[in-house]
Order: C-alpha cells, then structure tokens, then sequence
C-alpha cells in the first residue's frame, strides 16, 4: 500500500470542558473511498472542522492532536492553509452566487485571464478573463463527474442536486486537490442524482485523489466505502473494511450505547387501545425539517417517542399539528379533526407544545417568570382574568402569584422569585418554564420537543422525571421528540422512528440498538418490527 | 462602590449623562443671573404639554412595530379636529371635547390604515414610518390651501385661498387645561390641570397594558413567534398598537396647541415625531421597551434642557442670530445622542 495521504492522530477537542472528541484516529490513502459514519452530534462535523482549520476550534481553544498530511506534520490554522495544501471540502449549504454562471461560479477569484491593450497599460488587476479556458476547464470537471449541463447556465434555479455536482467541480477543478471531504453529499439529492453523485465518486477516486464521506446514509457507505470509521460519542468505535462490514454491524455501533431506564411504576393505563390523536397523510413545510407523509397514532395515556436524525422531519410533526409551520393532512384529535394551521384551535382543544426552539419561541426573555407560567392559559383559556373596572379583562395578579408560585415549587424552578426575568435562569430552569406553561393550559396531549437540547446532565434527569411523573400522575398523554435516542427510550413506551420525512417504524423502547439504528438510517421498513 | 456602579448601571449612562448637562445648564443659569423662577415655570409647562406625544411612543412601542416616527399623521387628524371645531365656531372645553372626538375618530381610521402599511414592512417600520409620516404632512399641506373653510379666524386676513400657517386660538381653546386648577407658588406657576389630564391618560395606558388584549399586545412586541404560539393574532395587535399611538398622537397635539396657544399647519407637523422620539429614549426607552416611567422621566429631561439652554445660550451669545442656531444645535444635538442611545438601558 501506498503512503497515507493523511493521519490523524489522537484527536481530542473539548468545548468549554465538554469533551467532544476523545483520541481519535484516522488513516487515509491515496485513491481510497474512507466512510465517516455517526449520528448528529458523534463528533463528526467537528473532526472536519479541525481538519479544514475553522476558526470556531482557534476560537473555543484549539485542540490536542497531530495532522500528518503528505507525509508531513501539517499545521492548518485557517481553510485557507488547507486549500493549499490541497484539501477541498463540499459543503452541505450550497456556498454559490446564484446569479452567476457554473462556469463563473467555478472559476471564482481563480480565473484564468489575459492582456488586453489597458491591462498592459494598468497592470495585472485589469486584464479581462478567458471565457474560452475556463469553459474548457469547467466543462473538464463537469465530464468527470459525468454530468451532462451547460457549463454557461446560471446557477440560479438549477435543481439542488446539480448545485451539488458544481460545488463538487469547483473541488476538484482545484489543480493541487488531493483530498476530498464530503460532508453529508447525498442528503439534498434524490435517488437518482445520489447514484449519479456515487459514480462520480468512484471515478474521482480512481483518478487518485483521497475522499473522506461523511454520512450516516449506510447503504451508500457500503456501496463507495474501502474503509470506514464508526464514531460514536466522541469515541471511535469501530474500524471495518466492506469487506468485513454488513450493515447491522455499523448500525449498531453507531447507535449503541447504555441504556438508562427510568424504571417506571406499573402503568396505569387508562384504557390504552383508545386512539387520542390519529395523524394521516400529515404534511408540514417546515424548513429544514420537511415531513413529506406520516401517517401515525397516539394512544391514550402513553408516552410516545417520536425519534430520528435531524433533517429528516421528526421536529415538523409537533410543529405542524401545533400549527407553527405550514401544514397539510388530517389530524384527528379525540375524535374531532382539527384545523390546521391555526394554533389557537389546537391550544383549544387540549393541545399544548413545548417547543425545541426554547429561546425563540419558548418563552419571552425579557419578561416575568409568572407571566410566562400564564400567558397562553390567560389568551388562549381567558383564566387568570378579572373585570373589576368597566367590564374590561384584566389580569388578576393575586392569582397570576399564586399559580406562580406553586408551580415553581412544585416543578422546583430555581429561581429568586416568580418576577425574576426568564433570561437570568439557566437553561433547565428555562425549560422547567416552558414545561410549567404548557401544563397550565392543562391539556390532555402534551407535545415535547427536544426536551434536554442544551441543557445539563443533571437538569435532564430532572426534566424527563418530571414528564414521566406528569404521565403517570395525571394521566397526560406525552408525544416526545427527540435527536437522543437513550433519552426516548429511557422513558416512553413506544418509539416511532421517522426516516426521510416518513414514519419508518414503530418500536419498544426495548428493541435492539440494531433495529434503532436500521430504522433511523431508513431503507429497511420491511425489517421493522411493528408493536402496539 | 460596586453599589455605585450598580446603580449607574441601573439608571443608564445615558440619562445621568443628560442630567449632569442639565445640572451644568442650571448653574450656568444661575451663574448668569437668569430667572430661575420662570424657568421653572416653562418647564413644568412644556413638560406637560409635550407629555402625551411622548405616551404616544408606548403603544407602538409595546406592539412591536418600534418607536412611532409616523406621529404626524397622529397628529394631523388631531390638527385636522381642531380646524373642523373652529369652523363650528366652538369656543372654550365644547371646541377642545369637540376637536378631541373628531381627532380620535380620524385617528382611529388612519392608524387603521397606518397598521395595515406597518405590517407589510415588517423590520423596517421605522424607516417607512417617517416617510409615510413625511408624505402625509405633504399631501395634508395641499389640504390646508384648497380646504373650503370660510371662518375668517383661520383664513389669510387679506383673501387669497387656504389656511393660515398658525391659527390663533385665543377666541376658542387657548389654554383650557392650563388655565383649569392653575396654581401659583411664590412665582411659580403650576398648572395642575394639564397634569392632572396628561396623568389620567397615562393611567389608562398603564391600565390598558394590564389588561387581556394590552397583555396580548405586548406579547406580539417582545416576541412574535410565542405570541404565535400562543393563540395570539400578531398583526392584528399591532395595528391595535398602532391605532392606539396614533390616537394619542392626536389628542397630544391638541393638549400641545391649547398649551402653546396658536395651532401650526402646513409644515409644522413634519418634525414632531422626533422630539418625543428623543425624550422617550432619554427616559430610559429602548425599541422593545418602554414604559410610562420612561415617559415621564424623558419629558421633563428633554423639555428641561431645551427651556434652560435657549436662555443660557442667549446670555452667552447675545449677537441676533447666533443663539438662535445654538439653540438648534442643542435641541438636535440631544435627539441625535437620544437616537445613538436606541439600545436603551434596563
């Protein structure tokens, strides 16, 4: 074999004393295809950002590690020092001018240009480009990858799939590029362009240059792959070859972890067949987060997960029902359909959504805890209101106080009193708020998005604690979102898995990690174990 | 002295800033022998009479569609109710009741519309606001010259077509709430009815942001998306905001007009919104903010140091026209350090 075109040595990186990489390796040779796979927040996009010098690790501390690149220890502070020594990277947000054209879009602030008469006059800065060189280059690019468009067209309203493909040139069209890195290439593409994509991949690599893939699609890493690196919490797991990997073994390794679960109480269930919520043909525009078809029912009184990598729409489905995003389908809550796109209907009914965007639309910031607590029970419900003067609704602070009060108590809000701002708590307490509101409005479906996102380990037990206690106690039915799967099956009682905008399968919090990890990277609904 | 800093930090650099300049004004006052006593009488007056187009910073302020520099149209419907009394030839409170019904009426119309063009420019309404404000002033100067009015207090003494630039409104309102429980202390006059009308609406501004739809209101200002979340109809709540800003702008126009004596047409209402832009942000406002304390604070802030500079600055430069373009350049000055301050303090 040849000599490694990059080492990574004992990578370790941490993030304001949260360790987020822990020794991790990596060897890449020449021409070989290297698979990347783990889920959101393995540490793989941070790997990559040491890797192309992103200020964002110089910023946060840099890291402890060595780079060894050609066969030298390479020192890369800026993308800068990694475009030249030859390292290209395709983004997952496409980085072109849409008004220009590919060939334009290709060449830029590296264009081939030549003299004209005030050029030679005025010097380097104004000679005027050589289409005719830089089309020739751009449409040498496009050939490699196989791609049959006008080099001249702009890039303007081009299908993403194509806007891929002209990053992925500009890459390679790079004289000295050696190494490739594919961040998550084929979550934009559709099928048909992501087989394309894949091709294009096997020639590049067969044209020597080194490519790094990162993914968590597994049915292509088994396709391109020569090698692959599992990572998982910060950890590499697992080394594997295609030869040696099948798909069952990366799934569980990326998802495997130790289970925590809360042992619940027996259940009390409240007549369980008993649909609450049925969800058909559900969809949401919600950017980023598109669900595309889910068809999905929530029993009365349990706790249903709804798990799933990001981008794949598990976050829009809350969202939708709720009706912060656009949305289409039929939703039928206890035996009523409900309007879409009208959050005051759902609140109405008995509906009631902690968001996962906490600080954006969980709460207002810059006002009382107290207010907080009522706010939507008093717009929503008209509670917590008084007409002592001219018949007019006002809010009747005694009883704002007291409800305050008691609920900080009770959900134990650490906080120096019911009018303290919401900005000055910490993020669990924030949550604790958010929590407090949405069972004020006391509903009979609570949806929880992200419940944990950015808050601490302590102040997580303490949250999912608290939502299973509500659960249990008062017999509330919980629909939990969440990218943690330890954390979904720690204490609901099913999981459904959405996979590409679409209800994968639905599985006991018991499942193998397998199956977990099967379902989230999709392909394999036919294996699902369905359970009611 | 950490409690020291506590304290500045609390009350804002920005109006201790104003206050030790006010406090360098007073004693120059004082150091060049000028009559305290009236000056204080000027104060409390134009605080009060400037106060309510200050108030009418808040509703906008609260909705979300952030400082009101469109108070003129506000101001105009109020402009437009005292011109349309006089030509009912109203004299005394039936001509000032009589052109605050109208002024609302117009002004619950026009702010109706204001709204419905402060939401299609979302995040810019205070650009768009000043230019409408701008426009409107124009377009009301043709108004003023082609009106029909035939009341010989308002049109020119000599004929020709059109309103005059200031109608006097000696013979109708002047001074009917200034002269109400006006109260004089060893020289200093106190006009308590003015204070005691400008405060009653500044307790139904509070109390209307204590009740259901203030609260709804206030919501869709600070954060839209909860609003949203919450049931809440957004912009419906800020054309509430802005209607209810463009009423007061109405009725604080004639609340300044019967103070001052002579109601101002044409151009006149270009500039209006600034000054009570300015004294809103002196008072500790910011966009997302602001409250009736900043209200009161701001007002007798701003008013304060435009009645002590003028005087001091005369006395410093008693050559004709100089002290008239210092006075100019104070009063801008303090709205173009208000405006830097649009961040507000706590």
């Amino acid at each position: 074999m040849s000599e490694p075109i990059l080492q990574l040595l004992d990578i370790s990186k941490e993030y304001y004393g949260n360790k987020v990489l822990k020794n991790v390796s990596l060897t890449v040779h020449p021409g070989e295809v290297h698979a990347l796979v783990g889920e959101n927040g393995a540490g793989k996009s941070t790997l990559m950002n040491i890797l192309f010098g992103m200020p964002v690790i110089h910023s946060t501390g840099g890291f402890s590690g060595q780079i060894i690149f050609g066969g030298e220890q390479a020192s890369i502070n800026s993308p800068k020092d990694a475009m030249e020594k030859g390292i290209g990277m395709v983004h997952q947000e496409f980085m072109l001018l849409p008004g220009f054209t590919i060939t334009e879009n290709l060449k830029l602030n590296r264009e081939i240009t030549k003299h004209n008469v005030v050029s030679k006059l005025l010097g380097e800065k104004l000679k005027s480009l050589d289409m005719e060189a830089m089309r020739k280059d751009a449409r040498k690019a496009l050939d490699t990858l196989g791609v049959d468009i006008d080099e001249m067209l702009p890039v303007e309203g081009l299908p993403v799939g194509y806007k891929q493909f002209i990053e992925i040139a500009r890459e390679i069209d790079k004289e000295n590029v050696k190494l490739l890195v594919f961040d998550e290439p084929t979550a934009v593409l559709t099928e048909m362009e992501a087989d394309l994509f894949l091709k294009a991949v096997e020639k590049l690599s067969a044209s020597g240059i080194a490519i790094l893939f990162i993914t968590h699609r597994l049915s292509e890493v088994m396709q391109v792959a020569d090698n692959i690196t599992v990572i998982r919490d910060g950890e590499v797991v697992g080394r594997l070859t295609r030869e040696e990997a099948t798909i069952e073994d990366m799934a569980r390794m990326m998802v495997g972890r130790k289970i925590d679960r809360i042992e619940k109480a027996k259940k009390i269930h409240n007549g369980s067949q008993e649909n609450i919520l049925e969800i058909r043909n559900l969809r949401v525009d919600m950017p980023g987060e598109l669900v595309k078809n889910v068809n999905l029912d929530v029993k009365k009184g349990e706790i249903l997960g709804i798990g799933g990598l990001a981008g794949h729409g598990k976050i829009g489905i809350a969202n939708g029902i709720m009706g912060l995003y656009r949305a289409s389908g039929q939703v039928t809550f206890k035996g009523e359909k409900i309007k879409l796109n009208n959050p005051k209907d759902a609140l109405l009914r008995g509906m009631a959504f902690v968001s996962e965007d906490r600080r954006g639309i969980g709460l207002l910031l810059d006002e009382s805890i107290e207010k907080n607590i009522v706010l939507t029970a008093m717009q929503v419900q008209g509670k917590f209101l008084t007409k002592f003067f001219a018949g007019v609704n006002f809010a009747d602070s005694g009883k704002i106080r007291g409800h305050a009060t008691k609920l900080i108590e009770e959900l134990d809000i650490r906080c120096t009193g019911p009018e303290q701002l919401v900005r000055r708590l910490s993020g669990g307490n924030q949550q604790k708020v958010c929590i407090a509101r949405a069972i004020t409005l006391e509903p009979d479906l609570l949806f929880v998005s992200e419940p944990t996102r950015g808050i601490d380990v302590g102040a997580k037990k303490i949250v999912l604690d608290l939502l299973l206690k509500l659960n249990q106690e008062l017999g509330m039915t919980i629909v939990m979102t969440s990218s943690e799967l330890a954390e979904l099956r720690s204490i609901c009682d099913r999981i459904a898995i959405i996979y590409d905008g679409k209800l994968e399968g639905i599985l006991p919090p018991d499942a193998d990690d397998t199956d977990f990890g099967l379902m989230m990277a999709g392909g394999h609904s036919d294996k699902a174990k369905e359970v009611s | 002295m950490s409690q020291v800093k506590k304290f500045i930090d609390n009350f804002g650099y920005t109006r201790i800033i104003i206050i030790l300049f006010l406090i360098i004004l007073f004693i120059a006052a004082l150091a060049l022998e000028l009559q305290t006593k009236s000056l204080i009488t000027g104060i409390l007056n134009r605080a009060g009479m400037n106060m309510l187009l200050t108030l009418a910073m808040v509703p906008s302020v609260q909705s979300g569609t952030g400082l009101n520099f469109g108070l003129s149209i506000g101001i105009l419907c109020g402009v437009l109710g005292a011109v349309l009394s006089i030509a009912m030839d109203l004299t005394g409170v039936q001509a000032f009741f009589v052109a605050n019904v109208i002024g609302i009426l117009l002004a619950i119309v026009a702010g109706y519309v204001y709204g419905l063009l402060l939401n299609r420019v979302k995040s810019q309404e205070m650009l768009i606001g000043t230019y409408a404000g701008f426009s409107v002033v124009s377009g009301m100067c043709m108004f003023w010259i082609l009106a029909p009015f035939k009341s010989p207090k308002m049109i020119w003494p000599y004929g020709g077509r059109g309103l005059r630039v200031t109608v006097s409104l000696e013979d109708t309102f002047d001074k009917v709430l200034n002269n109400f429980l006006l109260g004089q202390y060893n020289g200093i006059e106190v006009p308590w009815g003015l204070y005691a009308y400008v405060l009653l609406l500044c307790l139904a501004v509070w109390l209307f942001s204590r009740s259901k739809t203030g609260i709804a209101m206030q919501t869709a200002g600070s954060n839209p998306r909860f609003a949203e979340a919450s049931g809440i109809n957004v912009d419906s709540m800020r054309i509430i905001g802005t209607i209810l800003s463009t009423v007061l702008g109405a009725m604080g126009i004639l609340v300044y007009a019967q103070s001052y004596g002579f109601l101002q047409l044409y151009t006149a209402p270009l500039y209006m919104a600034f000054p009570a832009v300015a004294a809103i942000l002196i008072g500790g406002a910011s966009v997302q903010k602001a409250s009736i304390t900043h209200v009161i604070i701001g007002t007798f802030l701003f008013q304060a140091l435009l009645v002590v500079a003028l005087p001091v600055s005369n006395a410093v430069l008693p050559e004709g026209n100089l002290s008239e373009v210092v006075r100019i350049i104070i009063s801008n000055g303090i709205i173009v350090y208000a405006l830097t301050r649009i961040g507000g303090g706590e």
